[in-house]
């Protein structure tokens, strides 16, 4: 089995979002980078997968060349090589990504049996990266995916939905989005990250179509104006909170 | 030219969320006065429903498509725009004409809004929930048969119905624990005070990363999204991925031992101290109280 796990690098914000001041970007000074959890569960899938049926993961990612940490990172989780489609930090809208990813795939020597993504980015959630990827090569696609079991040539899903899961048996190669919580993702080890400096990574860098869907600027949410009522420290506050519980019909 | 309106049924709300978005934009864009209400007939099997969307847009030729922001909603339009190449703004909360038209869309699991330039020769778009108030029910769908298409997959059993209790989805009162709660058995607390009031547990992704709990009772943008009357949070800092699934709750109460944590930005009612001493506390309160 080879398997493709996409994934993007995102900014890790903490409590609050500060923009840059042209507001087209989060202010980044003090921030570390991280991929989507559901991306990192794509990739910790790949290499489940991959101990079980044999093979190799390809991770891949389109973006700035400081991407190559989060590619690092997936291999040092368990990925064989990597694909890193350069940019020059300028955002790609979703048909863009889609069509980029596309053209890699199909210059691998080596087709692969299933092409893993997230759900949804964590910054852009554009929910469908995956599904035009899926249908530029003509392949069927599976999203919202919590459980995926290989076997006899086929990959049945689990998609999550209100009040259960449904199944899908898709036939292989297959496109399959994925979601956190359909594994634990694994630690990196330090031999794991050892290796990962030595594993092969491929970049070329694609040319940015004229975006479609075209980010102009960004603005936080209109604040929620609350005030915080301290109730007390410590256990003496507890009358005080059940008062209010009380006040609030939950009692 | 007509706005098309992709409704799960006559009566659902976030579909009726969505007719009234269309309606605003077809103002805003002068198309026809009434958008077009539709439904898909047929077993759902996405790429199906993706072709029925594009045949539509094929013979029509709309201004626009307007769905539901719903997880299927988010496919079928997904599945329409890769069948006609033309752009998705998914989870959008505003429309502005122009030309080309700007929208506004949801970024960050709503932490975050962001314009964008939508170059499409049909705007397909799908509405973020709860961003516009509901157009009255009371219209009556055209019933569009599904398309055929030959990638379409459709699931073929459902499996794990929900195992009866309260959901987190649908709890009036959420305890949820945070990487202050400590370890696995330190939740005794929290499910406690769960128990007490009828609730459900809830927790942050710190937790499920340490296995502490299920990734089932994880809230947050990669979670559950919660809308309780009142949600607890305890020994959870407030980052802003955690408070995208629960920004719905009608009250939010933190007990957190640093005053300065950010989720007392988000609170309504605070309690600085120990999780490990005031939930105990808390519960027993509530005992004394309806003991007497
Ligand atoms: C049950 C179910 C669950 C779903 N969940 C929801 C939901 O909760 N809400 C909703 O509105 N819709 C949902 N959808 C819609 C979903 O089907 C999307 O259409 C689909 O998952 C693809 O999203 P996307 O990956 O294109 O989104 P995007 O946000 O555009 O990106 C998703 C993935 O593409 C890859 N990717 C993106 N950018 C890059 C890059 N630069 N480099 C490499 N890889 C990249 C990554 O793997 C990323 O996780 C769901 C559908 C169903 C039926
Ligand atoms: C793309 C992306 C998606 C994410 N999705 C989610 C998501 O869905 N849900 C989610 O929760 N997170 C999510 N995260 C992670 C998020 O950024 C935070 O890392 C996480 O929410 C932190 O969890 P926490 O508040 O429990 O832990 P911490 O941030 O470590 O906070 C612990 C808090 O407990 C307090 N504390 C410590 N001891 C005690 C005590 N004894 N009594 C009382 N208080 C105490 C501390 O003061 C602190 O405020 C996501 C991150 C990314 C990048």
């Amino acid at each position: 089995m080879h398997v493709y796990a996409c994934v993007k690098r995102v900014p890790m914000t903490g409590g609050r979002i500060t923009l840059t001041d042209d507001q087209r970007a989060i202010s980044t000074r003090h921030l570390g980078f991280t991929v989507s959890p559901h991306e990192e569960c794509a990739v910790e899938e790949a290499v489940q997968i991959v101990e079980r049926e044999g093979g190799s993961v390809t991770v891949l990612t389109l973006g700035p060349s400081e991407s190559e940490e989060q590619l690092r990172d997936m291999m040092a989780i368990g990925a064989d090589r990597a694909l890193h489609l350069l940019t020059d930090g300028e955002e790609w809208d979703p048909q863009a990504t889609a069509a980029a990813i596309v053209t890699a795939i199909r210059a691998d020597a080596q087709p692969p049996d299933l092409i893993l993504f997230g759900n949804e980015s964590a910054d852009a959630g554009n929910y469908q990266v995956a599904v035009r990827v899926a249908h530029a090569l003509g392949l069927p696609c599976v999203t919202g995916v919590k459980a995926i079991t290989i076997a006899g040539g086929r990959a049945r899903c689990e998609q999550e939905v209100p009040g259960g899961r449904d199944v899908y048996d898709a036939p292989l190669p297959s496109v399959v989005a994925v979601k956190e919580g359909i594994n634990l993702p694994r630690y990196p080890s330090v031999p794991g990250r050892l290796r990962a400096k030595r594993k092969p990574l491929e970049a070329s860098s694609p040319e940015r179509p004229a975006a479609r869907l075209e980010m102009t600027r960004l603005e936080l949410p209109p604040d929620s104006g609350k005030q915080v009522k301290i109730l007390g420290r410590g256990p003496e506050a507890a009358p005080a909170v059940v008062e209010v519980l009380a006040e609030l019909g939950v009692l | 030219m007509s706005v098309l309106v992709l409704m799960r049924d006559a009566g659902d709300e976030l579909s009726l969320q969505a007719l009234a978005f269309a309606r605003s934009l077809g103002q805003a864009t002068g198309a026809d006065a009434e958008p077009t209400a539709f439904t898909i007939d047929g077993p759902y099997a996405p790429a199906s429903w993706g072709q029925t969307v594009a045949d539509l847009v094929t013979a029509r030729s709309p201004r626009a498509v307007i769905a539901p922001g719903t997880e299927r909603g988010n496919e079928v339009m997904a599945h329409a725009a890769a069948i006609l190449d033309e752009p998705l703004s998914a989870n959008t909360t505003a429309f502005t004409p122009g030309d080309p038209p700007t929208v506004t869309r949801v970024r960050w699991g709503g932490s975050l809004l962001e314009q964008a330039l939508l170059r499409g020769g049909t705007l397909l778009i799908t509405v973020a929930p709860h961003a516009v108030g509901a157009a009255p029910a009371g219209v009556t769908p055209e019933v569009v048969p599904a398309s055929h298409h030959a990638l379409a997959l459709a699931p073929t059993e459902r499996v794990g119905a929900s195992s009866g209790g309260v959901t987190l989805e649908e709890a009036s009162v959420v305890v949820s624990g945070g990487r202050g709660v400590g370890s696995a058995e330190g939740f005794a607390v929290v499910e406690e005070l769960a128990g007490l009031l009828g609730g459900a547990v809830g927790c942050s992704r710190a937790v499920t990363s340490a296995g502490w709990r299920p990734h089932t009772d994880q809230v947050g943008q990669t979670g559950t999204k919660v809308a309780p009357e009142i949600y607890i949070a305890c020994g959870i800092s407030g980052a802003t991925q955690h408070m995208a699934g629960c920004k719905g709750a009608k009250k939010l109460l933190a007990i957190n031992s640093d005053g300065e944590a950010s989720i007392f930005a988000h609170a309504d009612y605070g309690v600085i101290g120990d999780v490990h001493a005031v939930l105990p506390a808390i519960s027993a309160e509530i005992r004394k109280v309806r003991g007497a």
